[in-house]
């Protein structure tokens, strides 16, 4: 039964599969980390990931050109992440709430455009497989981590970026000082409102874009509510990773490639009951992060809006 | 600080679950809201015409009694008229069908053609008389799936009768039962003729409405109760049997196969999700008992990448011919087409997604039910029959796709599954419980047998 699954070629598959399935969650979670990072929860990553997985499918369709369906993406996520830092940031509101609102308006959105301007489901050309050239010779590693797409690529090279604009630069230090203390940060003369929205927006334009990497690279097809509750996920994720990129990243492939094992183990015939091996990526996740909780360094400012005064 | 915890786990789970769902499609839906003068007046009617009914109890039920016969009386009549004449057009089309098939070899194309027209619809609306149709489905009508095929259906009954002679309203992504339930009692208070509840999961809140609206038809499927058990009479039931379909796929599949590998994606094992795709295993294994069609139910109704990734699964291990069910098969379909694996569709025509790779898609066609359901509504009843769309009724069409090059032989031996199967030659459902292993159980034989054959098939 076990041996099934370890052959080799089994194990590349699932861990060429998780890697691809922890690509939208990257994007979203990493995204999301700098939102945390300096204090502001959005849980509406996906209305945003919708409406980016629609704007760069719809942009893809109508010109057919790559470059143009990111940027679209990039846009639309630039938009509902200044909508999302404006209501969470200017308006004060309660992030839980509005997070939920923000979610709907993406989700009833992208479907409303979509019916607009398509007939049916229809495809696109998207991202083509890339074979790294010289890393995708090597066998084992080279058909698990080089022949994806780009943006699978991208998503991880995002990561230790993130990880070094966080701890390495003078920006990631304002961003930290907003999440644990915006009295002192503002104190010092940093601008709480003006950091949160860049991280807001920056986050936003990074959950359109793991919509995007659904839409126009992995699955070229964009279909109502596709996502499935993977922006969700995502937030949970930021969490798992205790606010680190490589921590999200670490829970990003964990959650992904069990996801991967549950459907190869099925695919081998092995006598699971279905329902069981589905719950099994999200039992896992919550388990790691009940574990995680009593050790996390939550920023101390996550969902409290600024107030300026004594 | 413990709390906030709490409360974000707690949040964290129910996100959790919601996507474990797979269609959430939580949102706003706009429920049509009837103008609250209306609600009020028919409020007040419905409170005056029980309040008369407590009152004058005899009277009543003497009139009620006497119209009803007369009602009955006439409806026989009707409803001989357009049954005879569906009869010798449905034998009319089958002779046609036949001879196409005999010509098959030759004339493939023309076959196809000919299978691909939409029935003749076969209503009989009173002069003057403009019949109402409300449905909630659970995904939206251009799913490519199994709310699109019933939208597609109530497009074409339009077509035939007229806009203003035929009106119908859609709330769609209704995956939520609790807002759909709103949407039916909505509906029913509007005054709509039929209520549609086009989704297994709606059952339970249409017995709980269906009696507060008596002078209200509603339909429920997929399925075959109509809770007339529960002394409840206004409900008819239809399903698809998509088992036919399935297993004539799952013969030209054994056949296709290279490899000898076959997968097939699900969402749930329920519904006709799992009738198709036992039909479709049942069919393989007649013609090739060696394969054992890898099937993988995802659990989930929405999760394309889910669905693609699976796909891929199945794929990697060999798999040359794939088959799937729900909304989330266009996931699927890409990857297949992807690795050049052949695709068959179900529920709806999915060649538009790759033309080069699918090979035939088994539609619904529930014209065939409307037809049914609204006739008998139009003669005054409102429910207590179930109806199921068959490859016989022609309610199951399979539209081959003209741009694949089918060899020859696996078209014959497709064309000659459907007719052992309209025949009755071979029992698809008695070929999947022989593979169950279990002899046939009392609940599916009764489930069966409650199914009543739509005129159209009684020829």
């Amino acid at each position: 039964m076990i041996d099934q699954l370890l052959d080799s070629s089994v194990l590349i598959g699932i861990a060429a599969s998780g890697i691809r399935l922890a690509t939208p969650y990257l994007y979203a979670a990493i995204g999301e980390t700098f939102g945390q990072r300096s204090g502001v929860l959005n849980l509406g990553v996906e209305g945003i990931m919708l409406m980016g997985a629609f704007s760069g499918f719809w942009a893809v369709y109508t010109s057919g050109s790559l470059a143009l369906g990111v940027l679209a993406a990039l846009l639309v996520g630039l938009l509902m992440g200044l909508g999302t830092a404006f209501i969470n940031v200017t308006l004060k509101a309660e992030q839980g709430i509005s997070g939920i609102g923000i979610f709907l308006f993406g989700l009833g959105l992208s479907e409303l455009l979509f019916q607009q301007s398509f007939d049916g489901v229809v495809t696109v050309r998207g991202f083509p497989k890339i074979r790294v050239p010289l890393l995708s010779e090597v066998p084992v590693i080279g058909e698990i981590f080089f022949q994806h797409n780009l943006l699978v690529y991208v998503a991880f090279a995002l990561v230790p970026i993130a990880w070094f604009v966080l701890n390495r630069t003078t920006l990631g230090l304002k961003i930290r000082a907003v999440g644990q203390n915006p009295q002192a940060a503002d104190a010092m003369g940093i601008s709480v409102a003006r950091v949160r929205y860049l991280t807001v927006t920056f986050g936003g334009m990074m959950a359109a874009m793991a919509g995007a990497s659904l839409s126009i690279a992995l699955l070229n097809v964009f279909q109502q509510n596709m996502t499935a509750g993977q922006g969700f996920i995502a937030v949970a994720l930021v969490y798992f990773g205790s606010w680190r990129p490589f921590g999200v990243m670490a829970g990003a492939l964990l959650f992904s490639t069990v996801n991967a094992l549950q459907l190869w183990v099925r695919t081998k015939g092995i006598d699971i009951p279905a329902e069981y091996a589905s719950m099994a990526p999200y039992l896992l996740t919550i388990l790691a992060l009940v574990l995680a909780a009593q050790r996390v360094d939550q920023p101390a400012a996550l969902t409290k809006p600024f107030e300026r005064g004594e | 600080m413990k709390n906030r915890w709490i409360l974000l786990i707690a949040l964290l789970i129910a996100a959790l679950a919601l996507a474990a769902c797979g269609g959430d499609d939580k949102e706003e839906t706009p429920t049509p809201q009837p103008p609250a003068t209306e609600v009020a007046t028919e409020a007040a009617t419905e409170a005056a015409t029980e309040a008369a009914t407590e009152e004058a109890p005899t009277e009543e039920a003497a009139t009620e009694e006497a119209a009803t016969e007369a009602t009955e009386a006439a409806t026989q009549e009707v409803a001989m008229a357009p049954e005879e004449t569906a009869t010798v057009e449905a034998t009319e089309e089958a002779v046609t069908e036949e001879a196409a098939t005999e010509e098959a070899a030759t004339e493939e194309a023309a076959a196809a053609e000919a299978a691909a027209t939409p029935r003749p619809i076969n209503i009989e609306l009173p002069e003057g008389r403009t019949f109402r149709v409300a449905v909630v489905t659970p995904s939206t009508g251009t799913d490519l799936a199994f709310s699109q095929s019933m939208a597609d259906s109530l497009a074409e009954v339009q077509a035939a009768l007229g806009e203003d002679r035929f009106e119908y309203a859609i709330s769609e992504n209704l995956f939520v039962v609790e807002d759909a339930a709103t949407a039916i009692r909505d509906y029913a208070t509007q005054g709509y003729d039929l209520v549609i509840a086009h989704g297994s999961q709606y059952g339970s809140s249409l017995e709980e409405i269906a009696p507060d609206f008596p002078e209200v038809a509603f339909a429920w499927g997929t399925t075959v109760n109509t809770f007339k058990d529960e002394g409840i009479n206004n409900v008819y039931a239809y399903e698809a049997r998509s088992e036919q379909g399935g297993y004539v796929f799952g013969v030209m599949a054994a056949r296709l196969t290279q490899s000898n590998v076959i997968g097939v994606v699900g969402p749930i094992e329920t519904g006709d999700a799992k009738l198709y795709i036992d039909g479709f295993v049942a069919g393989v294994k007649s013609v090739n008992p060696e394969i054992d069609p890898i099937v993988n139910y995802i659990q989930s109704f929405g999760d394309l990448a889910l669905a693609a990734e699976a796909a891929g699964a199945m794929l990697a291990n060999g798999a040359d011919v794939l088959t799937g069910t729900a909304q989330m098969v266009p996931g699927a379909i890409q990857k297949a087409s992807e690795e050049g694996a052949l695709w068959f569709g179900t529920q709806a025509n999915q060649t538009n997604l790759a033309p080069e790779i699918v090979v035939a898609n088994q539609v619904y066609d529930w014209t065939v039910v409307l037809e049914e359901i609204i006739n008998r509504v139009l003669a005054g009843e409102l429910g207590g029959e179930a109806y199921a769309i068959t490859l016989e009724n022609g309610g199951l069409r399979i539209e081959y796709n003209e741009d694949y090059a089918l060899p020859e032989d696996v078209r014959a031996a497709a064309d000659a599954a459907v007719e052992a199967i309209v025949s009755g030659e071979v029992d698809v459902m008695a070929a999947i419980e022989e593979l169950a292993g279990a002899p046939a159980t009392e609940e599916a034989t009764e489930a069966a047998e409650e199914v009543t054959p739509t005129p159209t098939s009684g020829g």
